[in-house]
């Protein structure tokens, strides 16, 4: 048997431009962070906000990641994602609330439980809710982008509206639990305890995601229907369910972020979600629609931008998110990771 | 012999409002080749999307192994054992050719024999295992998307145009797998333009037109008869 | 001439034609059929509501672009006329300048958002529309020495057109210069709606409309799509911004809750869908419908919360601040079930 005429050598060639073509994005938040310090001047409080930043950009990314997916897979752009963020902090501080003793204690092992089965039943209930959302708000538009916005967004309206019936029309404040509060101080600067766990928990989340999306199975189905949705399901594999799984993971992955959220904030209110979407899309939009590492990159370089820039001139913060996002378009109109689509 | 593999009863296709089936009657014999030919245009690609289901067909019949599967979504009919080489590839260009190649396994993980007797049949694909598929040329993402399509066990293959744009060297590498797939009693449904190609592994030919089928029969007859050729597809096949 | 007036573009149902004709009838003579302050700050906001959801529906119903910006346009006209009036001084100059550079801001605005997000997918702009527009809310809030933030600003306008002006009786109305003003929304109000019924009929709606059914074809056809959609943006942001300018000389105040929040830009959705998407009298009959539920309807819940207050959860269902909760609902089902709205309904209801 003869084999193919070998393309070797141009095959290293491109593999090579390739691989530099997709570091760049990454090496774009060391960058920022540089440039950050360089701006700011004194190291200690650009510590401060570099951790601030990341521990908002790793929120922003557990929001952005299911929205990201969810297009990636179905062509389907939810614009009622922030709805599950709202539920899923009002359920969270519910839970928190209810369990007053335990977060009011010093003991680490008491408030994490707490804020442990915070999460779960937050995401219990957005993940129930994502459920109910694809199948009565989504599924009947497939295939329709505008009838998709308006659909969602009418979707968004009406959860916001019921958190108002079911928690009253006020914001709820609320305190962390008494181990997260306050700050260890390194190098002469203050980082807060909770951001640092926020750090944390993205950055595992992230590396769990990756792992799933990489090495399994599922993984596979996901990143390749991503790519060619009708070539996976010829494949013999039934689309629409890993669809329905990665809305229902999406969506308590945006009610986790809501809990974060809110005691990061240490105040909820319905229309939470509804102001985070817009850098939930920013993220989505720089990252590439449909790309997890894309989402992940933008949501650190829109964190850090918009503690830096908070920093420096408070008034422009949204709006140097903004300008982060027209610079990148400008760079690459499809966003830093592209989704290959074939069509 | 036995009742066919696949057979389409007057089967039409709409495409938008384009009326593109316009009654196909096709039957695929077991364990052959069969060649779709025909015009650019008459149907040929819509006719496997059809028998796929990735275009719904309006009316008429799809029997595969005597079950109708006219209404099947897609994926169950890949996994009823109909493996499909679309004409674009459908290559997943950001997986590695393994994890394509893990991806042709809906079942289960590509057994160990399998995996061999397909990197004999295309030895690129070992090369490159590790690769992404998006580096790979076009001939090797085209032996990829055959032999993604049988990293299972399958009865009926449908194989859109394997050797479009491809040097003469990996047509004949591609003829030699599609028959040693023949040999292990898969039925194969091919849409081929080139006629020296379609001669050599053809078993049976269809011919389409204007979104029917007008001709079928012994592969071996259409290729002797040039009048038949000139009168069926416009031009003789022998020019090419 | 009538029908040279709507372009050819007749309502071609009877119920409609006579709803559009009684929605004209009562909003010419709004001042001498109806009495006291509150309808006429109705039928003014209802013109002024026509105009900015017909322009709207030049973008969603002919284009197929869904927008969250239009009311940072809509804002952007009437912050216009607010800070000329506030730092030239009352005066008709004043307004004038302030609506013409508020409608150049929305143009400028327009075409950037445009050139950059629909070159590459017209459901960007949907998102990047949300993002910028928001970014504008905060900014006006946030650079209060200039909007006067949170609060908004309030102004004079030329004394010829406020209550203080009188001239008189007629019809038994006293005729006052808030009356002028009132003829002043009205005609300009129904100029534009005329203007953009001729623009939705002309060569370049047929095209903008052939883009909508399926951009790929109109691409090979060789109609550049990106040019036409953005042309279409900036078209409707200069209404939009109009309109604006014509509610600031409304009201003589403007503020980020009047014009530039998100519950207006709903309210726009609402209109333009219920009434019809891609027929123009659909924002006719959406805002007509709308505003009129939005003055007295809410009454009614309120009234209807209060009977029921003995019942658990129905009260806080039927508080008039879940007003938006039944919109949204209403909103989606008319989405679902009645995507032609009002007004394809009523024409689908004649040739049938």
């Amino acid at each position: 048997m003869t084999a193919a005429p070998d393309h070797k050598p141009t095959f290293a060639q491109i593999s090579l431009i390739e691989q530099l073509d997709k570091a760049l994005p990454i090496l774009l938040v060391p960058i920022l962070v540089v440039l950050g310090f360089l701006a700011i001047g004194a190291p200690s409080s650009w510590l401060t906000l570099t951790v601030s930043g990341l521990a908002m950009g790793m929120m922003i990314f557990i929001m952005a990641s299911g929205l990201t997916l969810v297009f990636g897979l179905m062509d389907v752009i939810n614009f009622g994602h922030g709805a599950f963020v709202s539920v899923g902090a009002f359920v969270g501080i519910s839970v928190l609330i209810a369990l007053g003793e335990w977060t009011g204690t010093a003991s680490l092992l008491l408030n994490i439980s707490a804020v442990f089965l915070a999460v779960v039943a937050a995401m219990a209930v957005t993940g129930v809710m994502g459920w109910g959302f694809e199948r009565v708000i989504v599924k009947p538009v497939y295939g329709a982008h505008l009838k998709q916005i308006l659909v969602t967004v009418g979707g968004l309206i009406v959860v916001e509206q019921l958190i108002h019936v079911v928690w009253g029309p006020d914001e709820i404040f609320i305190s962390r639990p008494e181990t997260l509060k306050g700050a260890i101080t390194f190098a002469g600067a203050a980082v807060e305890k909770y951001r640092l766990l926020a750090v944390g928990v993205g950055l595992v989340l992230f590396l769990a995601m990756r792992m799933v999306l990489r090495r399994t199975k599922i993984g596979l189905i996901v990143r390749a229907g991503v790519e060619n949705g009708p070539m996976v399901e010829a494949l013999g594999y039934r689309l629409r369910m890993v669809f329905i799984g990665v809305f229902v993971a999406g969506s308590a992955l945006a009610g986790l972020g809501g809990v974060m959220w809110g005691l990061y904030q240490e105040v909820i209110t319905a229309g939470m979600g509804e102001k985070m979407m817009v850098l939930v899309f920013i993220v989505a939009i720089i990252g590439g629609l449909g790309s997890v590492e894309g989402a992940f990159i933008g949501a650190l370089l829109v964190g850090l931008m918009q503690n830096y820039v908070a920093f420096l001139e408070p008034k422009l913060a949204l709006v140097s998110n903004i300008a982060l996002m027209t610079a990148i378009l400008m760079w690459r109109p499809q966003g830093m990771l592209p989704v290959v689509k074939a069509k | 012999m036995s009742d066919p593999i696949l057979s389409l009863n007057a089967v039409h296709t709409d495409i938008a409002q384009y009326h593109i089936l316009q009654g196909v009657d096709l039957a695929v014999p077991r364990g052959q080749v069969t060649m779709l030919l025909g015009r650019n245009g008459v149907g040929k690609t819509t006719t496997l999307k059809t028998i796929m289901g990735q275009w719904t067909a309006k009316s008429g019949e799809i029997l595969f192994d005597g079950q109708d599967i006219t209404r099947m979504p897609v994926s169950a009919r890949a996994r009823a054992g109909i493996g499909f080489v679309p004409e674009d590839m459908g290559i997943f260009h950001d997986l590695t050719v393994e994890e394509n190649m893990m991806l042709g396994c809906a079942s289960g993980p590509l057994d160990p024999n399998r995996k061999a007797w397909l990197l004999g049949a295309f030895p690129a694909l070992g090369t490159f295992w590790h690769s992404e598929a998006g580096n790979l040329s076009g001939g090797q993402k085209q032996m990829l998307s055959i032999a993604r399509a049988m990293a299972e066990d399958r009865e009926l293959y449908l194989i859109d145009e394997p050797t479009k744009g491809l040097a003469p060297a990996i047509v004949s590498t591609m003829a030699q797998a599609l028959r040693e797939l023949k040999a292990q009693g898969a039925s194969i449904l091919l849409v081929e333009q080139n006629f020296s190609v379609a001669k050599a592994l053809g078993d049976t030919a269809a011919v389409m037109d204007d979104g029917r089928v007008i001709w079928s029969g012994a592969m071996a007859e259409l290729a002797e008869n040039n009048d038949l050729q000139e009168r069926l597809m416009g031009l003789s096949m022998e020019a090419h | 001439m009538i029908v040279k007036l709507l372009s050819g573009d007749q309502p071609r149902s009877k119920v409609l034609t006579t709803l559009l004709l009684l929605i004209l009838i009562c909003l010419a003579g709004a001042p001498f059929i109806f009495d006291g302050v509150r309808p006429l700050d109705t039928a003014a906001r209802i013109c002024i509501f026509i105009v900015l959801v017909a322009s709207y529906d030049l973008l969603l119903g002919y284009g197929g672009i869904v927008s969250f910006a239009h009311t940072m346009f809509f804002g952007l006209g009437a912050y216009g006329v607010a800070l000329a009036s506030t730092h030239m001084g009352r005066g008709f100059d004043a307004l004038l300048v302030g609506t013409i550079s508020g409608a150049i801001a929305a143009v400028v605005l327009a075409l950037l958002i445009g050139l950059f997000s629909l070159r590459v997918r017209a459901i960007f702009f949907a998102m990047i529309t949300l993002a910028v527009a928001s970014a504008v809310a905060v900014l006006v809030s946030q650079f209060s020495g200039i909007t006067g933030g949170e609060d908004g600003l309030t102004y004079k306008i030329p004394r010829v057109l406020t209550s203080a002006n009188r001239m008189g009786e007629f019809l038994g109305t006293r005729i006052s210069g808030k009356i002028l003003n009132y003829y002043l929304v009205f005609t300009a109000s129904l100029i534009l709606f005329l203007l953009l019924l001729r623009i939705v009929n002309s060569p370049f709606g047929r095209v903008l409309q052939a883009i909508r059914e399926n951009d790929f074809r109109a691409e090979a056809i060789g109609y550049r799509v990106v040019w036409y959609r953005t042309v279409a943006t900036c078209l409707s942001a200069a209404t939009a911004a109009v309109a604006g300018s014509l509610f600031a000389i409304w009201l003589r105040y403007v503020g980020p809750d009047t014009t530039l929040s998100f519950e207006i830009m709903l309210d726009i959705l609402l209109m333009v869908v219920i009434g019809g998407m891609g027929t123009m009298y659909g924002a006719v009959i959406g805002a007509t419908l709308f505003v009129l539920a939005q003055t007295y309807l809410q009454n009614f819940m309120g009234s209807a919360s209060e009977a029921t207050a003995a019942l658990p959860l129905i009260p806080d269902l039927l508080d008039p601040d879940r007003w938006l909760m039944w919109l949204g609902i209403l909103f989606i089902l008319s989405v679902y079930f009645f995507p032609t709205g009002i007004v394809g309904r009523l024409r689908q209801g004649r040739s049938s």
